[in-house]
């Protein structure tokens, strides 16, 4: 019998067809998996009740591999092997990573990121990383009792695209399907539910095991914006487990000590730190291999002096982005605490005295991260409903259509979040157009034969109108799946049509990189280009009017001179519909234009006669 | 008749209605969908419906619609815990056979 969990009203799914979804935190020093279960975010813990995943992995020569805390315990004895923070190699190379000579891996240098060669073959860091997120997806298909649909994982602000790429790379391989990437700080944010509340800037801090970020977010209609980042990649919760370390050893007049004692002493200097978080005082005793002893208390002021320069420490890099942000610590709204360090109560007072507010900390720090990307992963997979969707992504290149000329009118610009919908309105091109095809392109190019075609269709029932009046509102609607799809409807009559459309279908990410490169090195090019099609629709705008003019009232208007004299402007501008030099075609419409001006004036003056004629004066007055 | 929710499913209910923030109980019904002809249905509720039956049990609220009751009248609703798999399981006496799966069943 499966083992069923409540729905949002509405929601129920039918059997076999749940939409489990899960939100991972693959951080450097550990890692988390979290799903939205009767509607609360929740970690997921494995059989023995432990949420976190340490992010250790190590290759074993018979090809087994071990993950999280077997592989931690053996770390210092096969450190060749033991892969530690592979999340600082994703997407590097060898030249990026720096000194590699206090690192214990064999490493080798590889076009585009780094490989390291271990005791089961040469890995590389997208491998190892899909070592862990297996784990985690086994556990949670376990604790769900089903497959996954997808899961989004959480990444640093400031990741690249290749290190982004490495991790979408890893969680294919690990047979996760991603429903996106998120920013760290922002899943921090949304599960602080800081995305329901009002716009306004965020700070997140997060001090982690080794590491210090700070991020600047601004929350605009339910979007967050990385305003900047900063911090300190090696400034974490180990220092200050360091200054413990530090203070023991001259307060007991130890030195020199070997590996195994470093590691004991470290151990209760840890311990000692989380004491302190809710105690005043923690006694420490330890039994040292050379047979001494070390009973002393620390006392949380002695620790709070100890490691008040380590605390002041983070706070440069937070002014520095507040800098970078043009912002001053009163545009803050709200601090969001992320990380275990964040528990040591002198962090959180020196954050709240220099933010002038109580950071927020009610939720577990080490947890925050997954639980924010769960509640992501839980709209995306569809679990609540439409009014409720978070808007975070972005479309990679511009989606427009193809208007007269070839010419590519861009209708949503790149980089726009999704989900997103934008109108513009066109107008036929001729008297008594009935239909309209609409070709929709995406790309960033000028001209349609270089932009890359997505679909057609056609807008029948137009009435038959003068050109130019027909006003035809054209919606480019992008879901949060990045589903395009395009309506069109003719104002006056109310006509419509529509088409559903998978933008970036077909599109791999070369080609997305391909596209772009493109655009700014031919932007000269697809500027002429431009030039001279926009003047070609004008040349052949002004024969097609001119022509019917002549129709209707060359004979009654026009001297056999005048007739003649625009004739030949006439032939003159046919003449030159083939050139490339848009000039030499803007030369020739306009001397045809000139040439017409005394006709048109006749043209409107008997119109306007014959409008008025036979009509009183006081009826035209009204 | 009606259903009802045991002691420990019941805790369960009322920890995810406070954690929720809102919510009036529970509605449990069945839809006919499902490899075995019936699926249960169960979600929060946020307001009562007009034809709604109320049955109330251990303090939490059951809604359960007039068409859905006879597939489920004297149904017990359990939390259990299944390895890492925790939830509701329906020990309902209607029911004549179920799927594999035991999502959908049969009366």
């Amino acid at each position: 019998m499966a083992l069923l969990q409540i729905s949002e009203p509405g929601m129920s799914t039918a059997p076999h067809q749940h939409r489990l979804a899960v939100g991972i935190d693959l951080g450097t020093t550990n890692s988390l998996v979290a799903t939205v279960r009767n509607s609360i975010s929740t970690v997921l813990n494995d059989e023995d009740g432990s949420a976190l995943l340490p992010s250790v992995v190590r290759y074993l020569p018979d090809g087994n591999v071990q993950v999280g805390y077997p592989a931690q315990s053996v770390q210092s004895d096969d450190p060749v092997n033991t892969i530690v923070s592979v999340k600082r190699f994703m997407g590097r190379g060898l030249v990026d990573i720096g000194d590699v000579s206090s690192l214990p891996y064999r490493f080798v240098d590889a076009p585009g990121m780094v490989q390291l060669r271990t005791a089961a073959g040469v890995k590389s860091p997208v491998e190892v990383s899909a070592e862990i997120l297996n784990v985690l997806r086994t556990r949670a298909e376990a604790s769900l009792g089903g497959e996954l649909v997808g899961a989004v994982i959480t990444v640093p602000a400031y990741f690249d695209d290749a290190q982004r790429q490495a991790t979408k790379d890893a969680a294919k391989l690990a047979g996760l399907n991603v429903l996106r990437l998120l920013n760290e700080p922002t899943a921090a944010a949304i599960a602080y539910g800081l995305d329901n509340a009002a716009e306004g800037v965020y700070a997140v801090y997060d001090l982690g095991g080794g590491t210090f970020d700070i991020s600047i977010l601004r929350l605009s209609q339910g979007v967050f914006e990385v305003l900047a980042t900063n911090g300190d990649s090696a400034l974490g919760g180990d220092d200050f487990d360091h200054r413990i370390y530090c203070w023991l050893l001259e307060k007991g007049g130890h030195f020199a000590l070997g590996a195994q004692d470093t590691r004991l002493l470290l151990t209760h200097a840890r311990a000692a730190k989380e004491q302190l978080t809710d105690h005043a005082e923690t006694r420490i005793t330890a039994i040292l291999s050379t047979g001494g002893v070390i009973d002393t208390v620390l006392t949380r002021q002695d620790f709070y002096d100890m490691t008040q320069t380590l605390v002041a420490r983070t706070m440069q890099p937070v002014r520095r982005a507040l800098r970078d942000a043009g912002l001053t610590v009163n545009d803050i709204k709200g601090v969001v605490m992320v990380g275990g360090s964040t528990r040591m109560p002198q962090v959180q007072r020196a954050v709240g005295e220099f933010f002038k507010q109580t950071p927020l900390t009610n939720l577990d720090p080490d947890k925050v991260v997954a639980l924010g990307a769960a509640i992501q992963a839980n709209v995306l997979a569809g679990n609540r409903q439409d009014d409720d969707w978070l808007l975070l992504d972005v479309i990679p290149l511009s989606l427009g259509l193809e208007t007269m000329g070839g010419l590519t009118e861009k209708v949503i610009p790149r980089n726009s979040t999704i989900p997103t919908a934008r109108a513009q309105e066109f107008t036929t091109f001729k008297d008594g157009q009935t239909a309209m095809g609409i070709h929709v392109v995406q790309g960033e190019r000028e001209l349609v034969s270089d932009c890359r075609s997505l679909a057609r269709f056609e807008l029948r029932g137009i009435p038959a109108m003068v050109a130019g009046s027909a006003r035809i509102r054209v919606t480019f609607q992008v879901d949060a799946d990045g589903l395009l799809n395009v309506s069109a409807r003719e104002m006056g009559s109310g006509v419509e049509a529509a088409i559903a459309v998978k933008p970036s279908y077909g599109l791999s990410d070369a080609d997305i990189t391909r596209m772009l490169e493109d655009s700014s090195q031919f932007a000269q090019d697809d500027m002429m280009a431009r030039a001279l099609r926009e003047q070609l629709v004008e040349a052949k705008q002004l024969l097609e009017a001119v022509e019917n003019a002549l129709q209707q009232d060359g004979e009654a208007l026009l001297s056999k001179e005048e007739q003649v004299k625009i004739n030949n402007a006439m032939a003159a501008l046919r003449d030159i519909l083939q050139t490339t030099d848009h000039l030499a075609l803007k030369r020739a419409t306009t001397s045809l234009n000139d040439a017409t001006v005394a006709f048109a004036q006749a043209r409107m003056d008997s119109n306007v006669a014959h409008a008025l004629s036979g009509r009183k004066l006081s009826e035209l007055e009204s | 008749m009606g259903i009802s929710l045991t002691d420990n499913a019941a805790k369960h209910v009322q920890n995810f209605i406070a954690k929720r923030g809102k919510g009036v109980g529970l509605r449990v019904g069945v839809r006919t969908t499902g490899c075995s002809g019936m699926a249960y249905k169960l979600e929060f509720a946020d307001e009562l419906g007009a034809d709604d039956l109320q049955f109330s049990s251990h303090g939490v609220t059951l809604l359960v619609d007039p068409k859905s009751l006879p597939y489920i009248d004297g149904m017990e609703l359990d939390y259990t815990r299944e390895g890492l798999n925790e939830g509701f399981k329906f020990n309902n006496p209607n029911v004549k056979d179920e799927c594999g799966c035991g999502e959908s069943f049969k009366v």
